[in-house]
């Protein structure tokens, strides 16, 4: 069996594969970051309190698992469900009931998508409390500020898809404050004088119609599954950049000076 | 008794239970880390600073705690099932007609201010105020640890913001709110058919002073009366700038800086200071103008 092995780990396609074996020596762990397309988002070395929790929380990286989640639950989802008015709700309904593993899927992304909104929030909260926003890493925060928006969009854009009582009001409670907006809603200041209608307005626009309809169900629907996550993605990918670039996690003594 | 266990246990309001647990015992946690940290005289990260491989020590930790998220996620999904309610119907609104449960607190800031404030100026302000967090505060102590003695007013500011504007507003608006966006404490059943008599005043009023005249137009009186207040309530910017102009931390801030901040700063209070006139006095408005109310 062992000969086997040693076979194996001889042949050309095992060597175009692993680039280095597994002996447990410094050169190879440091290999094992750098040589993994996955992994080598991280520097070989950190800080020891970086693995610490305590100081942590891991709610930054919990948050990009929580995505990864979504993205893949969300896919899933996307072969039972058809974003019209008249199929919308039925297709939920089948998902609920006759597809096998159906509501543990989409369980999945109701509660994964909860979830990250609180972990993003948790994540902001610690990021400010050991002001990891300062000097170098300004920048970087007003990034995760974006992701934050993001984030709350791309959950509520999803909380339409249902097509159920729950959805439609809950959207249009959010969305009737676009009417409001200053200049450009039928009922914000000055949005009348100048020429803001319900059928022109910003809200109009959002919504594809004055009120919460089937064209807010499409618009909502590419939104959430294209549009929303491709800037998110683009986003993320600076986040996660500019992490190293400022000279990876905050800490007392790594502030990008070294 | 049993509304309590009816709100608590609804699937969306699970979240938010979670949401409570966790920033509470996270606001706890590191508050404990900040006040260790300023009394002993070193920092805790700074033990933890020698450089370790990533390889194995951070990909563990990383792995365990993706397993452990997972895990709960799956029992969660498992065990209790998405909302799905009646195919929607334009034509029948529900009440309490509530947002999702992260913009509760937008939610509820309407009862305090119009909608062009509540729904699209303050939440601009967050973002823009968010983001520029890193720019205004340009304190260089606390930079990658936990402390609350070398940052005061930034941290105590922070956590009034998330902790008590953002945070608590969302369990006000989850559990403290029916029908009609009334009050109902969380162990009291939702009464519908509640009426409660608007007797709301505006500022002016209270002094005196009627908003409008017999013919419903606009009493100019109330009209200077409003800009008087907002316009002096603003003004507390340019007067503690006279008043502290010379301090070191001014001039290290700079005009422009300090105005920024001052100005966030006000309008992060003037909700609470609204909704203390609101609940206490019945007051609605402050600023009553054709265009737009304040």
């Amino acid at each position: 069996m062992l000969k086997i092995r040693e076979k194996l780990q001889q042949t050309e396609v095992w060597k175009s594969i692993f680039r280095h074996n597994y002996q447990d020596t410094n050169r190879n762990r440091a290999l094992q970051i750098v040589d993994n397309v996955f992994l080598h988002l991280h520097p070989v070395r950190i800080p020891r309190h970086a693995t610490n929790i305590g100081f942590t929380w891991g709610m930054g990286g919990i948050t990009f698992l929580l995505f990864l989640v979504l993205t893949i639950t969300g896919v899933i989802l996307m072969f039972y469900y058809r974003p019209a008015a008249e199929y919308a709700y039925e297709d939920m309904k089948y998902l609920m009931n006759d597809v096998a593993f159906g509501p543990l899927i989409r369980n999945m992304h109701r509660w994964a998508a909860h979830a990250m909104v609180i972990t993003v929030m948790l994540h902001m909260f610690r990021v400010f409390l050991t002001g990891s926003y300062k000097p170098p890493r300004q920048f970087n925060w007003v990034v995760g500020v974006v992701l934050l928006v993001l984030t709350l969009l791309l959950s509520f854009t999803g909380y339409l898809l249902p097509w159920d009582q729950l959805a439609i009001w809950a959207v249009t409670v959010g969305t009737n404050m676009a009417r409001a907006t200053p200049l450009l809603g039928h009922q914000g200041p000055f949005g009348p004088e100048l020429g803001m209608r319900i059928d022109n307005d910003v809200r109009f626009v959002l919504l594809g119609g004055t009120q919460v309809g089937p064209p807010t169900l499409l618009r909502f629907y590419v939104g959430h599954c294209i549009f929303l996550p491709l800037i998110a993605t683009v986003f993320m990918a600076v986040h996660f950049w500019r992490i190293r670039k400022d000279g990876g996690i905050s800490g007392p003594t790594s502030n990008g000076k070294e | 008794m049993h509304n309590v266990w009816e709100l608590i246990h609804k699937p969306d309001n699970i979240p938010i239970v979670g949401l409570l647990v966790l920033v509470i015992v996270y606001t706890w946690w590191s508050f404990y880390k900040a006040l260790k940290n300023d009394r002993q005289g070193y920092l805790d990260e700074a033990k933890l600073s020698e450089k370790i491989q990533v390889w194995p020590n951070l990909v563990r930790v990383e792995f365990l705690g993706a397993l452990f998220v997972m895990v709960i996620l799956v029992f969660w999904s498992f065990l209790i099932d998405a909302p799905l309610e009646e195919a929607a119907n334009p034509t029948l609104t529900p009440n309490p007609s509530k947002a999702p449960w992260y913009f509760l607190g937008l939610q509820e800031m309407l009862v305090y201010f119009d909608p062009w404030i509540a729904g699209v100026v303050m939440p601009s302000l967050i973002i823009v105020g968010l983001m520029a967090i890193p720019y205004i505060d340009i304190n260089e102590k606390g930079n990658g640890y936990y402390t609350f003695k070398e940052r005061k007013f930034s941290v105590l500011t922070f956590c009034f913001g998330f902790l008590i504007l953002w945070v608590s507003l969302i369990v006000l608006g989850t559990f403290w709110r029916g029908p009609g966006w009334y009050f109902f404490f969380p162990w009291q059943e939702w009464d519908t058919h509640r009426v409660v008599a608007l007797t709301n005043v505006d500022l002016s009023e209270f002094f005196g002073i009627h908003t409008r005249k017999a013919d419903n137009s606009l009493n100019p009186a109330a009209l200077i009366f409003g800009v008087v207040i907002v316009v002096g309530y603003y003004s507390l910017i340019g007067l503690y700038w006279f008043q502290k102009k010379n301090s070191e931390i001014m001039k290290k801030l700079g005009f422009f800086r300090y105005n920024i901040i001052a100005f966030l700063f006000l309008t992060m209070t003037a909700l609470p200071i609204k909704m203390i006139l609101r609940i206490a006095f019945n007051i609605k408005y402050i600023l009553v103008t054709p265009w737009f109310n304040i």
